[in-house]
């Protein structure tokens, strides 16, 4: 049973979202210190250039194409939900976790040539930052996967539906850091 | 939106006598979801690595004392335990004394109680807190175990001391010390975002902004703080982690990496850390100092304000922790003025207790006598702290026992004088029996004066060029004389007085849970709502839920023959 502070909305706004936009702040904050670093870095090193020419920008291409896709998806599990569909909701969130599935199968093909090419987290600075950021976002996207999981059953049996607009939330902040990720590492060359 | 009033109705008693059953001893005091007990599980995590943080203090300060003799219950100190013992004493006294007994424990116990909720927003998430802020407490500790002893870098863990194992002599501590820290950092989120959101989203009927206890106000900007400022050192904590284990060269500047950045992602969390325990205690302050002056808070909104003003100050003022590394001088020149700057907001907040204190009827109680002892010892870190401040002294000073005295003049009042205003303050309602009071001030003088013979010694040292992190001032001829040696060994003796009269807290802490006389609900005559509900408010916390009418600080109202008048009692 829920505490009734869980219940109280003294802002007018669900409790639920409340938080879940402080955890994304918290987000920010981390993925902004790792960023703000790499900016410094490559600003001070003219040849980072050059390492991130042997970037594959079409499998990022690719990946920033399949993550949008993904959060489309979610919203359109969103929608359902608003509607009371958990079913329909349930489909949606099965669609995006297919995407974020797609996007880590791509992702581990590009780091496999990458590494075979001997590009790896300790070749120089730029490949410390490349592997360090883009795996910290991966584990985001893991993690975001795992919770649309639980999500989705509970959704199916139209249980806790509010709980698939956080995540939509989520989801499109771990879209959004891809949005920073994918010109900082892979366009600017 | 708002769905308040039908839930609290019905829920109304549901928590009565009847539905009382027996819980198991490990859902109980364990695996428990009540705010109430993960805040005594956080408190008394926190109090037991007090012990061994001051036990380690005891260990290094006898080495300085008496170098390289046997120190009773400890052995040899060698020089690279000398370094494990200063590096985890500053790491403990922060971030598992301070953090969790200033934000954790009092956030945990007293924003429901004061707020007039039964619980936290997310009380699972909150038990997960405390479950991984305990794994986090386990790691640090199994570090001092593991071949090579805990890490012995430097609490601030500068690489490339901190990143390579040649340097700190600990391979495995190094890595296991981040590692904790960061666990730590992940609990600590998962708590503010829970305090974050049951304070602006759960608060009583009726209470409105600035209805909120000013201890509330501050443990909530705290969590805001943190929340804020941690990122950046949780990249930082992964970088370095990496640099350690994997190689990578983030922080080596041999191949194209930069130590500078370590020091501004660790400052830039750990300048805002200061005020993130600094406010919790400056709120405990302001609840005792208005409950035992009986008169309202002298400025509600200017403490509301600088509060804020110090909030955002904080982000602004970490490079004054790097003048000697090599920062651009015109950048020195901003964070000199930053930081002076910052002292104004703080010393408003100051200004505004003492008037509060002005014209009051002051009763010094114990928890009073802590209270303004945190004045007066914070004054103390403030003021030198405006000297470090200032970029030309500190290129003097720095690294020196001087900013050691300083940071402990700051520290201490946060983490020791103002726990124990607050534990002495809420004792009552925690346990439902009062505190002896004549052993209560007995404890304050024998840590009060041992404190200040501790450090005010070592601020001339410091002064006279004593560097900081030293294993034995013989070595250095100009150190090594017998006027600065007495001083080094009047610090120690103080200290060992401090540390032994803790016992008397102890003691008298555990002693009156069964020997203290019955508290009542209100032994202090407060206003605020924990004082509404029995002490110790059972589960739940109130029965029926309150309604709040007025703010928190109603003390002498001239039309009232009472002199306190609670926030939830409806007008006449």
């Amino acid at each position: 049973m829920k505490p009734i502070a869980t219940t109280r909305s003294v802002t007018g706004i669900p409790t639920g979202r409340l938080a879940i936009w402080w955890v994304i702040t918290s987000e920010i904050v981390i993925f902004g210190g790792l960023l703000a670093s790499y900016i410094m870095h490559r600003l001070g090193h003219e040849e980072w250039a050059g390492y991130a020419a042997h970037t594959n920008t079409l499998a990022g291409g690719t990946n920033t194409f399949v993550l949008l896709t993904s959060s489309l998806t979610i919203v359109l599990a969103h929608k359902a939900a608003e509607a009371g569909d958990g079913r329909k909701a349930f489909r949606f969130i099965w669609c995006t976790i297919f995407g974020g599935l797609t996007f880590l199968v791509i992702k581990s093909l590009e780091w496999t040539a990458e590494i075979k090419a001997g590009y790896t987290i300790t070749t120089n600075n730029f490949w410390s930052f490349y592997y360090t950021a883009a795996g910290l976002h991966g584990l985001h996207v893991i993690a975001g996967m795992i919770i649309m999981g639980i999500i989705s059953f509970q959704a199916r049996r139209n249980k806790e539906l509010q709980r698939v607009e956080l995540i939509g939330l989520y989801w499109h902040f771990v879209d959004l850091v891809w949005i920073f990720l994918f010109p900082l590492l892979y366009i600017a060359k | 939106m708002s769905n308040a009033s039908s839930p609290d109705s019905a829920h109304t008693g549901a928590h009565d006598e009847a539905h009382h059953h027996e819980e198991s001893f490990f859902h109980k005091y364990l695996w428990s979801t009540d705010h109430k007990m993960i805040a005594m599980q956080y408190l008394f995590t926190g109090m037991a690595m007090a012990l061994i943080g001051g036990f380690m203090a005891y260990a290094f300060r006898m080495q300085l004392a008496y170098p390289g003799e046997h120190v009773p219950g400890f052995g040899i100190v060698s020089p690279t335990e000398y370094n494990a013992l200063v590096t985890n004493h500053g790491t403990i006294m922060i971030f598992w004394v301070a953090m969790p007994v200033l934000i954790a424990a009092f956030g945990n116990y007293l924003i429901p109680l004061m707020l007039g909720c039964d619980d936290m927003v997310f009380p699972r998430i909150n038990r997960l807190s405390y479950q991984i802020f305990l794994i986090s407490a386990l790691i640090l500790i199994a570090s001092f175990f593991v071949p090579g002893g805990g890490f012995g870098g430097a609490w601030t863990a500068y690489p490339p001391l901190s990143s390579k194992a040649i340097y700190n002599l600990t391979p495995l501590g190094q890595t296991m010390w981040m590692v904790a820290v960061a666990v730590e950092f992940v609990a600590f989120l998962l708590g503010g975002i829970n305090f974050i959101t049951t304070a602006m989203n759960s608060r009583a009927p009726g209470m409105k902004m600035f209805d909120i206890p000013m201890v509330i106000w501050m443990i909530v900007i705290a969590s805001i703080l943190f929340l804020a400022s941690v990122g950046p050192l949780v990249a930082g904590a992964v970088m370095l982690i990496f640099d350690q284990t994997l190689g990578t060269a983030f922080f080596d500047p041999n191949r194209g990496g930069d130590p500078v950045l370590w020091q501004h992602l660790f400052w830039f969390f750990g300048h805002p850390e200061v005020y993130v325990v600094l406010l919790p205690a400056m709120g405990i302050v302001a609840e005792i100092i208005t409950v035992f002056a009986r008169k309202k808070l002298f400025g509600y909104k200017t403490v509301f304000y600088t509060t804020l003003a110090t909030g955002i100050l904080s982000f602004f003022v970490w490079a004054h922790h790097q003048f000697v590394s090599g920062i651009d001088p015109r950048m020195a020149n901003i964070f000199t003025v930053t930081t002076v700057l910052i002292s104004v907001p703080l010393a408003e907040m100051c200004f505004v207790y003492i008037a509060t204190l002005y014209g009051g009827a002051i009763r010094l109680t114990t928890p009073m006598l802590w209270a303004l002892a945190f004045l007066g010892e914070f004054l103390i870190g403030g003021v030198t702290g405006i000297f470090l401040g200032a970029s030309g002294a500190d290129i003097y000073l720095h690294d020196s026992y001087f900013v050691l005295a300083h940071f402990h003049y700051t520290f201490f009042p946060i983490a020791i004088i103002g726990v124990f205003a607050g534990l002495t303050m809420w004792y009552p309602k925690m346990f439902g029996r009062m505190m002896n009071e004549t052993w209560g001030k007995i404890h304050f003088w024998l840590t009060i004066i041992p404190f200040n013979l501790i450090f005010i010694p070592l601020f001339v040292l410091g002064m006279g060029g004593q560097h900081r992190r030293i294993y034995n001032y013989e070595h250095f001829p100009e150190l090594a004389g017998e006027s600065m040696q007495d001083l080094r060994i009047l610090a120690t003796a103080a200290l060992i007085v401090m540390l032994v009269s803790q016992a008397i807290f102890l003691f008298n802490f555990f002693g009156s849970m069964k020997a203290g006389k019955k508290a009542g609900r209100n032994p202090w005559r407060a206003n605020t709502l924990e004082w509404v509900t029995a002490s110790p408010p059972g589960h739940g916390n109130f029965h029926p839920m309150p309604e709040v009418y007025r703010g928190p600080y109603e003390y002498s109202h001239p039309d009232r023959e009472e002199d306190y008048w609670p926030q939830n009692e409806p007008p006449n």
